[in-house]
C-alpha cells in the first residue's frame, strides 16, 4: 500500500469519498440491528438486560465508528489507496459465482473445474479451451480423494457418477 | 496426579500408531499449504479444518496441532526463499533470511529456522504442560465478570493495541461482533438478525468466515494488484547443513528467542508478532557481527525464528486454559474445538484431561516428525514455491470452496463464502486488518454470554462487573491497552506500533 501516487498527494487534504461510503455502510449496520431487535426487547427479564442488549450496545459502537469514520474521511486522514484493476476481479467473482449456481446440477468437479479455469483466467491464462478439462479433471481427483477416503460430503454430478 | 504423569500418559495416547499417522498427515499437510505464498498459519489452519471432520475428536485435534506446527514451519520457508514480508508471521525471517538466500546461503538459513522452530516448539510446549495446570488452578477462581473482563483486553489488543491505526481496528472488531449476533440467542432462544433464513439461525460459520476473509480475499486483492513481474525465488545452492560456526552463532539466539516469544504468546493480551522484533531487537545489539544484521546475519534468522514458534505455543495457553483466543488461528482452533462440542478451559481439563493432554503430546511429537520431514524434504517444498500465480491461485480457491462444501454443500454457504471474499477485499484495500473480524466473531457470543450472566446475578447492576479485583485489574490493562497507543498514534510515533501488528495471526 505504499506506492508512490502523484496525483493523490496534491489532493491530500481533501475529503475522502470513500471514507463517507463506509461510514453511510457502517451506520446502515447499526440501523439494520436496532430495527431488528426491537422486537426481542420485550423478552429482557427481571434483570433488564435480555437478548437486545448487547446488539443495542454493538450498533452504539458502530454508529461511533461511523462519525469517527467520517470525521477522518473528511479531515483526509484515510490511507492512500493502489490503483486497482477491476478485470482479473471480475473474473475471480464470476468463477465463485459459476461454481455456486452449477454446484447442485453439475457436481462438484464441473462446477469447481470451471471456478479453476476462471480463476486462472483472472491471472492471466485466458486459454479456457485448456484450463476448463485441465480443472475438471484436476477437480474429479480431488472428488475421488476427499469424497472417497474422508467421507467428505461433496454433491455428485453425471461425472461423479460413473465413479460410483 | 502430576502434571508429568498427565504428560507421560498423553504420550502414550499420542503415539498409538492410528494417533501417529494422524500427526503425520497433518504435518505433511500443514507443510505443504503453509509453505504456498500468501497463505499463513490463520489460513492453512482454516483451510484444512474440514479435512479432519469425519475424525473423532481426539485425532482430529491431533492431525490439528500437526497442521498448526507445520503451518509455521512452512511459512517461515516461504519467507526466506521469497522474499514476501508482510504476508504472515515471519517478517523479520524474511529481513535476514532472504538476504542469506540472495548469498547463496539458503541451506543454513533454513536449517537454522527448522531447528530454532524444534528447539523453542519442544521447550515452549513443555513450558505450556507445566505452566497450564497452575491457569487453570487460577482461572477456577474466575466467575463471568473476569471471564468478560479478560475477552474485553483480549478484543483491546487483537483490535486497536497494534496495527497503524484504532479506528480501522476498532471498525474491523465490530464488523465482526456485530456478525457474531446473527443467529439464535444461547440464552433465550429468540432468533437476531437472521431475518427469517433459515441457514442463517445457527450463526455465521467462523471457518466459512475465515476462509473467506483469507484466502478469497486474499486471492481477490491479489488479482486486483495486476502484473508486477515475477517473484524471485531463491534456489538452494550448497549444503543444508549449518557448519561449526552456524551452530555456535545460533543456539543462544534460539534460546533467547524461546523465552522472549513464549510469555509473549502467552499473554492474553498476545496476538501481534511483538516476540519476533524484540528477538531480532536483542540479537542485533547483543551479536558479535554487528556488521553483517541487514545482510544475511544468522542470528537474526535463529532468534526470530525460535520466539515466533514460542510464542505460537504460548497462545495455546490461554487458548486451552480459559478458552481464551488471542490470534486468528487460535480463533480457528477454538471453532475446531466446538465442532467437536469441546469448550476449551478449565473446565476441559478436568473432565476430559486425556484430550487435553494427548493435545499437548501431539505437539512434541509433531514438532520432532517437522523436524525431520524438513531438513531432508526442503527440496520438496521449494518445489511447491515455483508453481506459477494461476495456478496456484485457482489451487488454493479450489481448496477454499472444498472445505465449505465439504461442511455444509449449500448454494447459501457458498453464496456467503463469495460475499465475505469480497467485504475481506474491500478491507484489504482500505487498510483494514482481518483478524479482528475473525476474532470478534468467534468471541463475541462468549463474552456476550459472560456479560450477561455477570448481570443476570447482579440483576442489571452494571457496577458489579468492577467489585472484583481481578476484573478491575483486567480493565485497567484494557483501558491503557487502549489509550496509550491512541496518544503514541498522535504524537506520530504510530510507526512502531504498525510494524509490530501481526498481518494473519
Amino acid at each position: 500500500m505504499s506506492l508512490d501516487h502523484p496525483e493523490t498527494s496534491t489532493e491530500k487534504r481533501r475529503p475522502d469519498w470513500a471514507a463517507f461510503a463506509i461510514a453511510a455502510v457502517l451506520a446502515v449496520i447499526a440501523a439494520v440491528i436496532f430495527f431488528d431487535v426491537a422486537r426481542v426487547k420485550g423478552t429482557a427479564g427481571y434483570s433488564q438486560v435480555g437478548p437486545a442488549t448487547v446488539p443495542e450496545w454493538i450498533a452504539f459502537g458502530l454508529i461511533g465508528l461511523a462519525i469517527w469514520t467520517a470525521i477522518e474521511g473528511f479531515r483526509g486522514d484515510f490511507p492512500k489507496r493502489d490503483r486497482q484493476e477491476f478485470g482479473p476481479v471480475v473474473w475471480v467473482v464470476a468463477g465463485l459465482a459459476a461454481q455456486m449456481l452449477l454446484l447442485k446440477t453439475a457436481g462438484f468437479s464441473i462446477a469447481t473445474g470451471i471456478l479453476f479455469a476462471l480463476v486462472a483466467a483472472g491471472f492471466g491464462r485466458r486459454k479456457l479451451w485448456l484450463t476448463v478439462p485441465v480443472g475438471i479433471a484436476f477437480c474429479l481427483a480431488i472428488w475421488l480423494i476427499f469424497a472417497g477416503l474422508l467421507q467428505l460430503s461433496l454433491p455428485a454430478g453425471p461425472l461423479e457418477r460413473l465413479f460410483l | 496426579m502430576s502434571t508429568f504423569e498427565f504428560l507421560l500418559q498423553g504420550l502414550v495416547s499420542a503415539s498409538q500408531p492410528m494417533n501417529l499417522v494422524y500427526a503425520l498427515i497433518g504435518v505433511t499437510l500443514g507443510t505443504a499449504v503453509g509453505v504456498l505464498p500468501g497463505i499463513g498459519p490463520a489460513l492453512t489452519v482454516a483451510l484444512l479444518l474440514p479435512v479432519t471432520y469425519r475424525l473423532d475428536p481426539t485425532g482430529s485435534l491431533i492431525m490439528f496441532a500437526g497442521i498448526y506446527y507445520g503451518g509455521m514451519y512452512g511459512g517461515s520457508t516461504t519467507s526466506i526463499l521469497l522474499n514476501t514480508p508482510g504476508e504472515s508471521a515471519s517478517i523479520v525471517t524474511a529481513l535476514e533470511g532472504n538476504k542469506m538466500a540472495r548469498a547463496g546461503r539458503g541451506g543454513p538459513a533454513l536449517a537454522t529456522s527448522a531447528i530454532g522452530s524444534f528447539v523453542a516448539g519442544l521447550i515452549a510446549t513443555l513450558l505450556l504442560a507445566f505452566l497450564a495446570p497452575y491457569v487453570v488452578q487460577f482461572a477456577i477462581q474466575f466467575g463471568p465478570r473476569e471471564y468478560f473482563a479478560l475477552m474485553l483486553l483480549a478484543f483491546v489488543t487483537v483490535s486497536s493495541a497494534f496495527g497503524d491505526s484504532t479506528l480501522r481496528g476498532l471498525t474491523a472488531l465490530f464488523v465482526g461482533l456485530a456478525f457474531s449476533v446473527v443467529g439464535i440467542d444461547q440464552l433465550t432462544g429468540q432468533a437476531r438478525l437472521s431475518f427469517g433464513i433459515p441457514d442463517l439461525l445457527d450463526g455465521i460459520e467462523v471457518t466459512t468466515m475465515a476462509v473467506a476473509m483469507f484466502a478469497i480475499g486474499e486471492t481477490l486483492f491479489i488479482a486486483a494488484q495486476g502484473f508486477r513481474g515475477p517473484e524471485i525465488v531463491q534456489a538452494v545452492k550448497g549444503s543444508v547443513w549449518m557448519n561449526r560456526e552456524d551452530w555456535a552463532r545460533s543456539w543462544k539466539p534460539w534460546l533467547r528467542g524461546t523465552f522472549i516469544g513464549f510469555p509473549i504468546g502467552a499473554m492474553p493480551a498476545g496476538g501481534a508478532e511483538i516476540g519476533t522484533f524484540l528477538s531480532y531487537a536483542t540479537e542485533q545489539r547483543l551479536t558479535k557481527h554487528p556488521e553483517e544484521f541487514g545482510h544475511g546475519a544468522i542470528e537474526g534468522v535463529a532468534g526470530p525464528e525460535a520466539a515466533n514458534n514460542a510464542s505460537a505455543a504460548g497462545t495455546l495457553v490461554p487458548l486451552l486454559t480459559l478458552g481464551l483466543p488471542t490470534t486468528a488461528t487460535a480463533a480457528i482452533m477454538l471453532a475446531g474445538f466446538q465442532q467437536y462440542g469441546l469448550q476449551p478451559g478449565p473446565l476441559l481439563f478436568a473432565t476430559n484431561p486425556q484430550l487435553v493432554w494427548g493435545l499437548i503430546a501431539s505437539l512434541l511429537i509433531a514438532n520432532g516428525m517437522l523436524l525431520i520431514l524438513n531438513l531432508p524434504l526442503i527440496g520438496l517444498w521449494v518445489k511447491l514455491l515455483t508453481i506459477p500465480k494461476p495456478w496456484l491461485y485457482s489451487g488454493i480457491l479450489v481448496f477454499a470452496t472444498l472445505g465449505t462444501i465439504g461442511a455444509n454443500p449449500s448454494v447459501f454457504e457458498l453464496g456467503m463464502l463469495l460475499a465475505f471474499g469480497l467485504l475481506g477485499y474491500v478491507m484489504r484495500v482500505f487498510g483494514y486488518p482481518i483478524a479482528p473480524v475473525v476474532v470478534g466473531l468467534i468471541l463475541g457470543p462468549l463474552a456476550e454470554q459472560q456479560l450477561r450472566r455477570a448481570l443476570a446475578i447482579s440483576q442489571g447492576d452494571v457496577t458489579y462487573l468492577f467489585t472484583s479485583p481481578i476484573a478491575v485489574v483486567l480493565f485497567v490493562v484494557a483501558a491503557l491497552a487502549f489509550i496509550v497507543p491512541l496518544i503514541l498514534r498522535a504524537r506520530g510515533r504510530g510507526e512502531v506500533l504498525s510494524q509490530m501488528a501481526a498481518n494473519e495471526d
